[in-house]
């Protein structure tokens, strides 16, 4: 839109009771005094905690399944990732799929929970879960390797179900 | 003469009063929580309730910044008038009856000017001072400019303030404190208390708008608009001296919810007591129960208005001084006189 189109509207046609002003000062404050009275929204943060819905995106873990992990190291979500937060290195392995990660990092601090590397996957072996606690004292901590991803997939399965139902 | 009992009323009457700055700070965090539905301080001691010396422990270990082109000097002393003025203007508010104890008759005010509510006008306006030091003396725009606004406010409601009060003077024809409280001790047709409020309402509406200006409350908050000018005149100020800013502020309005109560709600009359055949001592101790809750209820006030009201702009805020509280102030004095001559 063009800057002069976007005038400015102003409402003319004020009652005497408006113009007054004081009247209209009371109804705010009956209604600020009304705001105290109803429940707050607040959740009390260290006892209280917030139970993630599904369709939220935490932190990205590595979908275990018969105690190996799903991912056949393609190297796709490492390709996709904008924040450059993952290093997959693969190896090969007898199993069926022949390839795993030798290793596979992700960086926390560079992380930004875009959900790129879930939605990229071929083999829905890396997905977001929900959890959102993830501080840390210093960087090396951040620096989460397999056996931190690394996730049994009972754990995910709502995530899971959530991808399928919104394939 | 006796200088004990004033030294003692004068270190009751600080004690109390900073006591009550501290927890209005505290009480104006929660009201303005739980009127954006949140919970606000709650978790230093029970329900919150030691926050105040939590956050006066943190302002006292905060490193004390004065920049290196300020004037070093008045500086440091604006807080200083700021604070001394918002304190002093309680010593002339009465705040019970004479009580009789120990076979003394004690006045409960710290000192009986007889010009008390000049007294009152001319430190009020003194407070203005240390906003408009503390923003030259900052050497930084934006403290110059709050500090500039500040003046400019002041002189544009102090006006309309001292107007409205005329219509009080009149009614009560003293200039004494006390006497002005006496005064609204009787009723009006026999069961509304006979207080300034009601016998003036256009004087209390001009004169609480103008004392909001005067404490630089919102919706009058301009000389620290934070949106426009940062922090505004205390921008510069760090550790207690911000801490002494801030104290101010919260004294400036207890002293203005005082003075309202005293002018316009009956001060501490407390309504129709004397039906109800209580000791001399337990009425007069009454009383300043009633003139302490009269101040929290228009210290609620002064809160509830502060979350509910936006900031005026600076043109609005000017035109409303001088285009419409001066004429009104102006109109009580002529209705007052009406009213008295009939
Ligand atoms: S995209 Fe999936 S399968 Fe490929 S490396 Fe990443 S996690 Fe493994
Ligand atoms: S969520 Fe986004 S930023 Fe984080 S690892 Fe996956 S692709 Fe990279």
């Amino acid at each position: 839109m063009s800057l002069e189109k976007s005038t400015i509207i102003r409402k003319k046609d004020l009652s005497l009771l408006e113009r007054l002003y004081i009247p209209e000062i009371v109804k705010g404050m009956t209604l600020t005094i009304r705001q105290m009275f109803t429940p707050t929204f607040t959740t009390q943060y260290p006892e209280e905690r917030f139970q993630p819905p599904a369709s939220f995106r935490g932190r990205p873990v590595l979908v275990e399944e018969h105690g190996v992990e799903r991912c056949v190291a393609c190297g796709l979500c490492s390709r996709v990732c904008p924040a450059l937060a993952i290093e997959v290195q693969a190896g090969e392995t007898e199993l069926g799929k022949e390839r795993y990660p030798e290793k596979f990092e992700i960086n926390m601090i560079r992380c930004i929970f875009c959900g790129f590397c879930e939605e990229v996957c071929p083999e829905e072996a890396i997905i977001m879960s929900q959890e959102y606690e993830l501080a840390f004292t210093n960087p090396q901590d951040a620096l989460f390797g397999k056996d931190k991803l690394l996730v049994p997939i009972e754990k995910v399965q709502t995530r899971l179900d959530f991808l399928r139902s919104n394939r | 003469m006796n200088i004990i009992e004033p030294l003692i009323k004068i270190a009751l009457v600080l004690l109390i009063n900073l006591t009550t700055v501290a927890y209005l700070v505290y009480a104006e965090r929660r009201v303005s929580a739980f009127i954006q539905n949140r919970v606000g301080p709650n978790r230093v001691g029970p329900m919150g309730l030691l926050q105040p010396v939590a956050d006066i422990v943190k302002l006292f270990f905060k490193e004390d910044i004065v920049p290196t082109a300020a004037n070093k000097f008045v500086h440091s002393l604006a807080p200083l008038i700021s604070l001394i003025v918002a304190l002093s203007t309680f010593a002339v508010i009465p705040f019970g009856n004479t009580i009789h104890l120990f076979g003394h008759d004690f006045k409960l005010m710290i000192a009986d000017v007889n010009v008390g509510l000049l007294y009152l006008l001319a430190l009020s306006s003194l407070g203005v001072y240390g906003i408009t030091l503390s923003g030259w003396s900052s050497n930084n725009k934006y403290s110059l400019l709050g500090g500039l606004r500040s003046s400019a406010q002041m002189i544009s409601y102090e006006l309309s303030m001292g107007l409205s009060i005329i219509g009080v003077l009149m009614i009560s024809s003293s200039l004494q404190l006390d006497k002005i409280v006496v005064h609204q001790g009787n009723y009006l047709m026999g069961f509304i208390p006979k207080w300034n409020i009601f016998l003036q309402p256009l004087g209390c509406i001009t004169f609480v708008v103008a004392y909001f200006a005067e404490t630089n409350r919102l919706p009058f908050d301009l000389p620290e608009a934070e949106p426009e000018l940062v922090g505004g005149y205390h921008t510069e100020y760090s550790g207690m001296k911000f801490g002494l800013f801030f104290l101010a502020e919260y004294a400036n309005m207890i002293t203005a919810s005082a003075v309202i109560t005293t002018l316009y709600l009956g001060g501490w009359q407390f309504p129709f007591i004397e039906n109800f055949g209580f000791s001399p001592l337990a009425v007069s101790l009454l009383q300043v129960a009633a003139f302490g809750v009269k101040i929290a209820l228009v210290l609620l006030f002064f809160i509830i208005v502060r979350w509910t009201i936006p900031r005026f702009r600076y043109d609005q805020l000017m035109n409303i001084g001088w285009k419409v509280m001066l004429p009104l102030a102006i109109l009580n004095i002529i209705i007052t006189g009406f009213f008295i001559l009939l």
